[in-house]
């Protein structure tokens, strides 16, 4: 059986030719290996999710893209035999640092997963949950926050009259942009979405579009998408995962025209996934 | 590599589109063989025919345009294949004006008398299959996606912009050596402005498989040298 350091070397080798963002790098992924159990599902991947841009992952069912997703706030660590090697660092700390608090580094990275999963309880409480988490009490801070982020959700002229509702009540859109809007109450650095419109009809995922172009530019937003006219849409830069592998990692506009790399190629253009 | 789609109709209404453009490019390059041919023979007739004929170039523009969108707006076409679907409307275009050429000049050989200059008959003649063999080498480069093959009708276009300025020379002299020469070479001149241009629209061609195969443009800037529409209108007997 190979060793582990063995194992964790990339078995291929990344083409990059991103765009720059201008601010530099929020998340700084190096070498970095995962392991369920004993099988590898990530292989020595290093990149740069540049601030203040939106980085798209893609790639076919099984590739490692939700794995490196998830890797970047820790939600791996909730699976049991999950181990890693390599570095994760987030603004300069290495997130799998041993002191690191889990809880406050998941505050700085809002996610919002492919189901919307509002809470069940009214849209207001959704909304200021983080801050509930924290402690706020002060009632004018939570009103203010509850408009700032519905109007950052764009959902805010469409429930403002009823702010104490059930979220459960919501289209499946609202609810999505619902999950959004409490993402980003808590002031994260990052939105990590994990195929936020795959259970949404075509309306409703125009506006999740709009709304991803909107927030870029504030935040560094990373999103996994199976809908790759989505990513060519949303996203600033792509990287094209294939077993675990990051093959090719650039400008989106480059990755949907004319990719370097002839998997990518295969995959976009619906020759192989 | 992987080469067909998951979906096999996608990879037929490729070929499809890749079938209409060289039947097209054929039409447009068989149009301009006779049209030359005509031309040195004189043959009013076959003239005509072929300002018939240029319609069905017109109709496979349609049909290619009509294919193209289906495509983009039914598959959503990614990398290589979107850059099909683009350079195949662009090809189209480019091949119904030089189509339009090859007419134009079918359209002037029952208006040149028979007293017209012979040398430049031929000299046009022979810019005429220059450009001919451009339209040719372009086809043959995107059906086989040579990028080669499609640099080398850039460099042959500077020859044939070449011919025109020494055309644009040769027929002024006439002119000036004998009025009564002013109305065919006059005739003459459009025609070789014609076949300049249809080596101008087979670069562009070739420009567009080039983006086809590479997914940019040939960066380099090309020399421009077809000096006839800049020539000095000097007297050329006062050179002599």
């Amino acid at each position: 059986m190979a060793s582990v350091t063995e194992l964790a070397k990339p078995t291929t080798r990344t083409v990059y030719h991103t765009k720059p963002g201008g601010h530099g790098a929020i998340i700084d992924v190096a070498d970095f290996s995962l392991w369920y159990g004993k099988s590898q599902a990530l292989f020595g991947l290093s990149l740069k999710i540049e601030k203040d841009l939106v980085t798209a992952l893609i790639g076919p069912s099984g590739c490692g893209k939700s794995t490196l997703l998830r890797s970047l706030n820790r939600m791996n660590d909730l699976i049991e035999g999950v181990s890693v090697a390599g570095r994760v660092t987030f603004a300069g700390d290495d997130i799998y640092d041993r002191g690191l608090d889990v809880i406050a580094l998941r505050k700085r990275m809002g996610m919002v997963f492919q189901k919307p999963n509002p809470f069940p309880m009214s849209i207001f409480e959704n909304v200021i949950y983080p801050l509930r988490v924290d402690g706020v009490r002060d009632k004018a801070v939570l009103a203010e926050t509850v408009e700032r982020a519905l109007r950052g959700a764009a959902l805010w002229d469409e429930v403002k009259d009823r702010l104490h509702d059930n979220a459960l009540g919501m289209s499946g859109g609202q609810q999505q942009r619902l999950c959004i809007a409490r993402a980003i109450a808590g002031e994260p650095e990052v939105l990590l979405m994990d195929e936020p419109c795959s259970a949404l009809d075509p309306l409703a995922t125009a506006r999740i579009e709009e709304l991803i172009d909107e927030l870029s530019g504030r935040y560094s937003i990373v999103i996994v998408t199976h809908n790759m006219q989505q990513a060519s849409r949303v996203s600033d830069n792509t990287a094209f995962f294939y077993l675990g592998n990051l093959v090719e990692y650039g400008e989106t506009e480059a990755i949907f025209t004319a990719p370097h790399d002839e998997r990518t190629r295969s995959y976009i253009t619906g020759r192989f996934g | 590599m992987a080469s067909e789609h998951i979906v096999k109709s996608f990879d037929t209404e490729l070929t499809r589109l890749e079938s209409k453009i060289a039947e097209m490019g054929g039409l447009a390059e068989s149009q301009l063989a006779e049209t030359f041919e005509a031309l040195v023979k004189h043959d009013i007739e076959a003239a005509a025919r072929i300002i018939e004929r240029d319609r069905r170039i017109d109709e496979i523009e349609t049909e290619v345009n009509a294919l193209a969108l289906r495509l983009l707006a039914l598959r959503q076409p990614m990398a290589d294949d979107l850059r099909a679907a683009v350079a195949a409307i662009k090809i189209a275009a480019d091949l119904e004006r030089i189509g339009d050429y090859a007419k134009n000049v079918a359209k002037r050989i029952s208006a040149i008398a028979d007293a017209s200059p012979a040398l430049s008959i031929h000299s046009i003649a022979r810019m005429g299959q220059l450009a001919q063999t451009m339209v040719k080498t372009v086809l043959d480069a995107y059906v086989a996606r040579d990028a080669e093959k499609a640099e080398d009708v850039l460099a042959q276009d500077e020859a044939v912009d070449q011919l025109h300025t020494s055309l644009f020379r040769e027929l002024l002299t006439y002119m000036m050596e004998d009025p009564r020469n002013i109305s065919p070479c006059t005739h003459l001149l459009f025609i070789a402005k014609n076949i300049e241009r249809v080596g101008d629209h087979a670069t562009n061609v070739a420009e567009s498989v080039l983006f086809l195969i590479r997914g940019k443009l040939p960066v380099e800037e090309r020399r421009k040298v077809d000096a006839a529409s800049t020539a000095p209108s000097t007297n050329p007997s006062e050179r002599t």
